[in-house]
């Protein structure tokens, strides 16, 4: 490639190579993007094990709670600085099945765990096995 | 061609074309491939169900607190986070075309890919040899079932990466090359997303109980 057709690629955002860029295609990310990711990401995961490790926080209750919060925003961190999500990419359909898959993630886990719960509340206390005849 | 005419009210005929126009040769994968990894997402998310609903269910067997390390386990994310940042860093050297670096942050990748595998399989053999096994308890059946799910991921991703560093070495970085690498990398890093799942509900939620 020379001088001048790479000059033109970085004039066209830099992934002029990109035939599907004409459709909205998949984003790219940068070294800063990159190392923002990262940085957030270590933060994020070293102030939840050093949380449990420690038990920083006596309440076991709230450190869980602690604990999910920090997993839910560092999995918003990788889809954005890692898997480039945004609203633009594809015209909106990699958002779109995000949605609906989070959506269906969501019914399936809340709602199993739910109905698991209660099933195991109501049901009929058990025997100790060790003191049956 | 299909062409439909439209007939406007002064009887002019418009023509216009149904026919979509041709679309050039790989521009849905990066889509298609994403739509895979979002059922992917689905089977993981049933994995994760699974394991809420038995993971206290020991059977009088060993609970997390006999069996996790969380000093292996923070050691085992920081190898899959090294490997993220290190195939973005591969991600970026692709675009500025030079195939020596890489491939050359690919093959980091791998060994932290590597490193990852090692360290998960002697946590395995370990808890196995203890009597751990994924027989012995419903909570240890859905835990294999759910961290080997991810581990097995993480293994054909390893495969895939090989293939794509033996491709690249004997094709260069075409077009094709690009996108396979490009792919790779939206299943790398997905499988980093997931790991934070797992981490955080099986080991840390596990500890916690």
């Amino acid at each position: 490639m020379t001088t001048e057709a790479r000059a033109l690629e970085a004039n066209a955002g830099g992934h002029g190579h990109d035939a599907h860029d004409a459709h909205g295609g998949a984003a790219h990310g940068s070294l800063k993007s990159y190392l923002i990711g990262f940085g957030l990401s270590v933060v994020l995961t070293a102030i939840p094990f050093w949380l449990v490790m420690t038990g920083a926080i006596a309440d076991k209750q709230a450190t869980a709670v602690l604990v999910l919060l920090f997993a839910a925003v560092q999995i918003v961190v990788h889809m954005i600085y890692f898997l480039h999500m945004n609203t633009r990419s594809e015209n909106g359909w990699t958002m779109l099945a995000l949605i609906f898959t989070v959506i269906m993630v969501v019914i399936a886990l809340t709602g199993s765990l739910w109905v698991m719960h209660h099933l195991n509340i109501n049901m009929m206390p058990m025997h100790d096995v060790s003191q049956m005849p | 061609m299909t062409v439909a005419t439209v007939s406007t009210q002064a009887s002019e005929p418009v023509f216009h074309v149904i026919d979509e126009h041709p679309h050039p040769e790989g521009a849905s994968t990066m889509l298609g491939f994403w739509i895979y990894l979002m059922s992917d997402c689905l089977i993981f998310a049933m994995l994760f169900a699974t394991f809420g609903v038995l993971g206290g269910n020991y059977a009088a067997g060993p609970s997390p607190k006999d069996l996790f390390d969380l000093k292996l386990v923070a050691v085992n994310t920081t190898m899959l986070l090294l490997s993220s940042i290190t195939y973005g860093f591969a991600m970026l050297t692709m675009e500025k075309s030079r195939v020596g670096a890489t491939q050359a942050w690919l093959a980091i990748t791998g060994l932290f890919g590597l490193a990852f595998i090692g360290i998960e399989l002697s946590e395995f053999a370990h808890m196995i040899h203890e009597g751990a096994t994924p027989q012995r308890s419903a909570f240890l059946s859905s835990f294999f079932t759910l961290v080997g799910t991810h581990g097995l991921h993480v293994t054909f991703g390893l495969i895939w990466l090989v293939t794509l560093m033996v491709q690249t070495a004997r094709y260069g970085l075409i077009e094709a090359n690009r996108r396979r690498l490009m792919c790779l990398s939206m299943f790398w890093h997905f499988l980093d997303v997931v790991w934070i799942g797992v981490f955080t509900f099986v080991y840390l939620l596990g500890m916690l109980r």
